[in-house]
């Protein structure tokens, strides 16, 4: 199993070899969405890790993002940002420091708050990206309220894509090594899991870390691709939207998660497009003028036909 | 049948297709971002509906360089992330030649780099932090900045005889502070004094620490460069102390809850604002009324100051004799005594606008018009 995805990751890293000079050539506008798809997908993907496999409740992935976001940024303002190879080089340093610095704010909430279950849970989660906010806005080296910019535009579409499959892979091997089937204990039910001797705060903890490397990697590519980035980038909105994304897809089904957040990503750019279609009579235009009210509708609607989530066509457990 | 389809309707159809789509690819493009949507949706759409009804208005006229407008509306939802998108789809897919918004400065400088990078010019109808144009020689604005509503207000006192002054000011807020330094700069250069300083922060409930030792001052008036929320507080606990003299401040007190809150504590207090619906200026009566005709409602400052943003682009449109983004940029930046509804507006060599701002008091529980200090 894991030799084959190794073998398909190295496929999907010639094909992004291949694409990257075509992605080159596309509308601005579309590559920006691309990338969105690309870093929404290590968004999603690595809250999976924490909210699907392991069956935590994490609402604060945007704080996870914004340490990765703002280090990274900090880390290449500081550098000068240089062109060519040396900020190739420098880029990749920053996003594994803002990665690692993430990493360490996701042990941070991790260990304290395992005490906690569920709702409470998400609450202290919410409460720590508030607190990550917060900082952010009240630290003047880094923009404060004003936000923070200047950074070279060093995300591109193979550093964006590249890293998307690194994610899925590491997250998608590690739950199905024999360590990582103690996510999947940990979430069906930790008192067996206990008692079989899996220790599931370790567990719990790694899931938290390494959710948080990956989200703070998705925010050094957010920051140096839209070289502008605000506190109010990273608020509860945005916890919420990765959040939203995970359920849709379906709790810890990886292909369906990743599928939800491109679909998300692509849908209120799609309506946006609707809205201004000259062909369609104007009432039908006043009422895609109100995209946001759709999108939320169209919402409500897939959730309630696929609670499951989009993929998981696995037969409902019996319960006995 | 096939045939006759063939033959007539298929032509028809497509003739009128063609003849729909004609006027639209006539047309110039004009793209303006707006938080339509989200936390700041009331700025948006006060902005929004000021920029349509002067984009309307020039078409009705006849339009621009003999051909009609076309206003691009796109919310970003109050959402830092959206404008960056929205920009480039401006640009990529409809070809705008330029680019309105955002209220919010940190939105304006998430979609300034965008618009200099490639050449479009960006009017900001109301974003006051003076980084916004410090982006790049394509980015302007038509509202004044912080720094010079703390110069209007000096001139303000000192013109009331009020030459002992004390600060009150937030300082968790780039803004506030901002505008107090200006207001002492040029208060002291000036003759005036300032007393006694003393500050609080965003989100403090009780002031009567701050206003007690303003007191033992005894000043003639006090600066109060806050947010209407703490503003609000501040003249109720102010009253309720004894402190008698006006109060004085910037558009950070413009919110509804303002009066809701204070009551009628802050009666015989100033503030400086961009706009104001009662000065009787034939200009701004004219545009009142028709922006009553259209939305049954009174404009506020962000409704004119969006009017005034689209108007400046089609003057400079106007003047370039094209659309190209170069010569609409020099155009732009050569703007000089527009008669906008909020002043006669000049951009100066920083892009920023130099122009009047209105000064308004507050009676009987509303604000009211008090008069326009030139810059």
């Amino acid at each position: 199993m894991t030799s084959r995805s190794n073998q398909a990751f190295l496929l999907v890293l010639a094909v992004l070899a291949v694409l990257t000079p075509l992605a080159g050539g596309i509308s601005p506008y579309y590559y920006d969405i691309l990338i969105g798809i690309g870093i929404n997908i290590i968004l999603a993907a690595s809250l999976n890790l924490i909210n699907g496999y392991t069956g935590q409740f994490s609402l604060g992935h945007a704080g996870f993002m914004a340490v990765g976001a703002y280090l990274s940024s900090w880390l290449t303002l500081q550098a000068g940002t240089p062109s060519g190879p040396a900020g190739l080089a420098l880029f990749a340093a920053a996003l594994l420091a803002g990665s690692l610095g993430a990493a360490v704010a996701g042990f941070a909430v991790g260990a304290p708050s395992l005490r906690l279950r569920g709702d409470y849970l998400a609450i202290v989660t919410l409460g720590f990206n508030e607190i990550i906010k917060g900082t952010i806005q009240n630290a003047e080296p880094l923009g404060a309220q004003r936000g923070l910019g200047g950074m070279g535009k060093y995300t591109g579409f193979f550093s964006a894509f590249a890293c998307t499959a690194v994610t899925v892979l590491v997250i998608h091997n590690l739950v199905r090594s024999t360590y990582g089937r103690g996510f999947l204990a940990t979430h069906g039910d930790e008192i067996a899991a206990e008692s079989v001797g899996l220790n599931t705060t370790r567990y719990k903890i790694t899931a938290f870390t390494l959710g948080a490397f990956f989200a703070g990697l998705a925010g050094g590519l957010y920051a140096h691709f839209k070289q502008f980035i605000h506190p109010e980038a990273f608020g509860f909105t945005r916890s919420m939207d990765i959040v939203v994304m995970v359920i849709l897809g379906g709790m810890g089904n990886m292909a369906g998660v990743c599928l939800a957040a491109a679909l998300l990503t692509v849908l209120p750019e799609l309506l946006r497009y609707v809205a201004h279609l000259e062909l369609l009579p104007g009432w039908l235009r006043h009422v895609a003028e109100n995209r946001m009210i759709i999108y939320s509708l169209l919402l409500i609607v897939l959730m309630i036909a696929r609670p499951q989530g989009l993929l998981n066509f696995k037969p409902a457990k019996v319960k006995s | 049948m096939p045939t006759l389809l063939r033959s007539f309707l298929l032509p028809a159809v497509i003739t009128a297709a063609i003849a729909i789509h004609a006027p639209a690819q006539d047309r110039i493009k004009v793209g303006e971002f707006a938080s339509l949507t989200g936390g700041n949706a009331s700025f948006g759409q006060s902005s929004h509906k000021g920029t349509q009804l002067a984009i309307d208005d020039l078409n009705s006229a006849g339009g621009v360089l003999g051909r009609q407008l076309q206003l691009i509306t796109e919310d970003d939802q109050s959402l830092a992330g959206q404008p960056a998108t929205i920009v480039q789809k401006f640009i990529a897919q409809d070809k705008v030649v330029a680019v309105l918004g955002e209220v919010a400065s940190s939105k304006s400088l998430e979609a300034a780099p965008i618009c200099q990078q490639n050449h479009i010019p960006m009017i900001s109808p109301a974003s006051t932090n003076p980084k916004v144009t410090e982006v790049g020689d394509y980015i302007f604005r038509v509202c004044f900045i912080d720094p010079f509503q703390g110069t209007v207000m000096a001139k303000f006192a000192l013109a009331h005889g009020w030459k002992k002054v004390a600060l009150l000011t937030d300082v968790k807020q780039d803004y506030s502070v901002g505008l107090g330094e200006f207001f002492i700069k040029y208060l002291k250069e000036n003759g005036g004094e300032i007393v006694k300083e003393q500050k609080y922060s965003s989100g403090d409930k009780d002031f009567r620490a701050q206003l007690t030792s303003l007191k033992a001052a005894q000043p003639d008036a006090i600066f109060v460069p806050g947010y209407y929320a703490e503003v609000a507080l501040i003249g109720k606990q102010a009253r309720l102390l004894g402190l008698k003299m006006p109060l004085l401040g910037g558009d950070g007190w413009v919110g509804d809850s303002l009066l809701k809150v204070a009551g009628n504590s802050l009666d015989g207090s100033f503030f400086s604002c961009h706009f104001a619906a009662d000065d009787q200026s034939p200009v701004v009566q004219a545009f009142v009324k028709k922006f009553r005709a259209r939305y049954q409602e009174t404009p506020d400052d962000m409704a004119a100051l969006g009017y005034d943003s689209a108007m400046i682009l089609a003057e400079a449109m106007k003047r370039a004799g094209t659309t190209q983004g170069d010569k609409l940029r020099d155009a732009i930046a050569a703007t000089r005594n527009h008669p906008g509804i909020t002043g006669s507006i000049t951009l100066d060599e920083k892009r920023n606008a130099a122009k009047p701002a209105v000064i308004l008091t507050i009676s009987d529980g509303g604000f009211k018009f008090q008069q326009t200090v030139a810059p």
